[in-house]
């Protein structure tokens, strides 16, 4: 009976509010033709905020992959993209997104079509190709955000180049819309989006407290918001109660995984297929994935914002993200996340989809294990393609992994 | 204090007997399809073999991919921490393990305590484990436990490029039609094996003294191909294959 209750205070409350808030949004973008909207297609980590201050509905088919990975949908219809010649090493977002827009599938019946696309190359090189199919398909302008990667640093040429392209970013959307950007809306925007990736912040933040009030799987659902819906009220009024749950949690004792012995970090996308299965897992050995490397991505350039000079900050911002610096920066950053989290282990999920995420994993094994010497944990999968992931093999390396961790814990208390 | 492990691999059964601290005795049997008759077979017939009564074994740990279907075990653990453990005990100086065994094969290395600090293992493929080694041998048409001495008197080893089996195996019996010498095929199929492992051991960064374990150890062809590509030498112990069936049993002692 205690264990039923047990349970029951274990869940978050806010889960259900923001499903609402993620079907109203769907539900907006796939009725934006009716109501004489545009929508635009964008990419996770494009600049989002003139869209939303120009009353365009952003579209992010990276999400959009999300669910249908989520959704068990990633096999039917990555292989629908393999059959139209497209390869098997390409991204499975890309090939599920392309191989959904002409069946017309997926869990939401697909995306609605889009009146332009906006591709930041930030994340990837992927997506530059991915864009210009989808463009050809649809007939519609693409826009191109070049961000060069910074491997040691952020340079004045590079700002120039990018400010350069947000100006024509710009003039771009304002070609295409036939109407001006009210740079006082933007401004609006900005501090919204400034606001809300704070409280994303201190949210993912929470989880420093031991027990950790929620986990990384918490982390990947209540993601959606700041990335669809970042710059608007509803995201930053939405984390301020989420954060408020948190903290309530952390008041009365709540934790996520009963009995919080063991606290893992982990680093790359999500196996969104198989969510629910490595929950359990960690959880059965009493360890809680307490942080994670790429949903603080979307408040991890927070420090080059400045919300009163919003647009020009933005070009920094968005140019030194987690994906587009150097493998010693990346290194760095998890090193501070093993710190301030304070973890006994880092699971690293070597995504198959997802190569800028997955290169230099094994560099940055081998920094963290020498400077902390904390045991680290290679999973081989996908976030959206179960064709990659073995049950059986995982279960040994992450049964493995745990033993290594209680050996360890206990010679250094022995 | 007797301790027992067991160690269920995907083709044999494997069982350990530690008696005060020393190995009293191993044994090993064919899997076959019951993974759980085959513990007990194994068990029971160790214990006929040593004389020693079920009800004496203080504790039993079981490891393999079949530990779950062990049902008189104590205790479950993986390879990884039984492989490690096994070879620390038989071994206290090795630093690291390189275990190829039938489905998986995978890279250990240790600490000075014997405890894992990381460990790197085939992904889902069977390039460079026993099941590769086994299929290319019926290609060639020689029993797999004499591919390993064949393969030493290569003088010319062919480069067999597929890393899959399925291919790797066309590729063989093209060489076979074309006459190739058998050896220089047999030396092929252990490099290309050997180079799979390897990287797994390099991927952590494995450094000497390093023990072989698993059945392929037995396999002088292989471990000469190893340690030609990682350059270094590396040990085979006196009971290879019942390493981890030893570590399993180890670990019993100290639970
Ligand atoms: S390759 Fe990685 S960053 Fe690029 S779209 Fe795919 S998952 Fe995103």
């Amino acid at each position: 009976m205690t264990r039923t209750i047990d349970r029951e205070n274990t869940k978050i409350a806010a889960a259900k509010k923001m499903r609402d808030i993620m079907t109203t949004y769907y539900l907006d973008a796939l009725s934006a033709f009716q109501n004489n909207r545009q929508v635009a297609w964008i990419t996770s980590g494009g600049p989002v905020e003139p869209l939303v201050a120009m009353d365009i509905i952003p579209v992010y088919p990276e999400n959009h992959g999300a669910m249908i990975g989520s959704a068990k949908m990633g096999e039917e219809l990555c292989s629908k993209a393999e059959e139209m010649g497209y390869c098997a090493d390409l991204c499975a977002y890309a090939r599920a997104d392309i191989g959904c827009s002409v069946a017309k599938g997926g869990p939401i019946g697909g995306l609605p079509k889009p009146d332009m696309l906006i591709c930041c190359n930030n994340i990837c090189g992927t997506v530059l190709k991915w864009y210009e199919v989808q463009a050809r398909y649809y007939g519609v302008p693409l826009f191109i955000l070049d961000t060069p990667v910074c491997h040691t640093g952020f340079f004045p040429e590079t700002a120039a180049y990018v400010k350069a392209q947000i100006t024509e970013y710009i003039g771009f959307l304002e070609t295409v819309t036939k109407r001006k950007l009210d740079m006082d809306r933007l401004n609006q925007v900005g501090h919204l989006s400034f606001e809300g990736q704070k409280l994303w912040q201190q949210v993912l933040r929470t989880t420093a407290h031991k027990p950790s009030p929620m986990s990384a799987f918490d982390a990947f659902f209540f993601l959606a918001l700041i990335v669809t819906l970042r710059g608007t009220t509803t995201a930053v009024d939405f984390y301020r109660e989420l954060l408020a749950e948190m903290n309530d949690r952390i008041a009365k004792g709540i934790s996520v995984v009963p009995d919080e012995q063991y606290r893992l970090l982990w680093d790359n996308l999500p196996v969104w297929h198989r969510l629910k299965w490595l929950s359990k897992k960690f959880s059965d050995h009493k360890a809680c994935l307490v942080a994670d490397t790429y949903t603080s991505a979307w408040c991890g350039a927070i420090q080059y914002i400045d919300p009163d000079n919003f647009l020009d900050s933005i070009a920094q911002a968005y140019t030194r993200i987690y994906l587009n610096i150097g493998i010693d920066q990346m290194a760095d950053q998890v090193l501070d996340m093993i710190r301030f989290y304070d973890v006994n282990g880092l699971v690293m999920h070597s995504n198959r989809s997802c190569k800028p995420y997955s290169f230099g994993q094994m560099d940055i094994m081998h920094i963290v294990h020498k400077k902390t010497g904390i045991p680290v944990l290679m999973l081989e999968a996908d976030m959206v393609d179960p064709r990659s992931f073995s049950e059986s093999q995982m279960d040994t390396r992450i049964d493995a992994f745990m033993e290594i961790i209680l050996q360890r814990g206990t010679t250094l208390k022995g | 204090m007797i301790y027992a492990g067991i160690d269920i691999g995907s083709i044999t059964a494997k069982a350990a007997l530690i008696e005060n601290n020393q190995l009293k005795a191993t044994h090993m049997v064919f899997t076959g399809y019951n993974p759980a008759a085959a513990g007990r077979q194994v068990f029971d017939e160790l214990l006929m073999q040593t004389g020693i009564s079920a009800n004496a074994v203080n504790k039993v740990v079981a490891t393999g991919y079949g530990r779950a279907s062990v049902d008189f075990a104590h205790k479950t653990l993986t390879e990884i921490i039984c492989h490690g453990t096994g070879a620390h005990f038989l071994n206290p100086g090795v630093r690291g393990v390189i275990d190829v065994g039938g489905q998986d094969s995978k890279a250990i290395l240790l600490d000075a305590h014997g405890h894992v600090q990381n460990f790197a293992m085939n992904d889902k493929c069977a390039a460079g484990t026993g099941r590769f080694l086994e299929v290319m041998a019926q290609a060639l048409q020689i029993p797999l436990d004499q591919m390993g001495e064949i393969s030493l008197g290569a003088e010319n080893p062919v480069k067999i490029s597929s890393i899959c089996t399925v291919f790797a195996e066309s590729e063989v019996i093209s060489m076979i039609a074309r006459q190739k010498d058998r050896r220089d095929i047999a030396a092929g199929i252990h490099r290309s094996a050997a180079l799979r492992v390897a990287s797994l051991a390099g991927k952590i960064h494995l450094a000497p003294p390093v023990v072989m374990t698993g059945g392929v150890a037995k396999n002088k062809g292989m471990v000469q191909a190893l340690e030609d590509y990682l350059g270094y030498g590396i040990q085979v112990g006196t009971v290879p294959q019942e390493n981890g069936a030893v570590g399993a049993a180890v670990l019993a002692s100290g639970t």
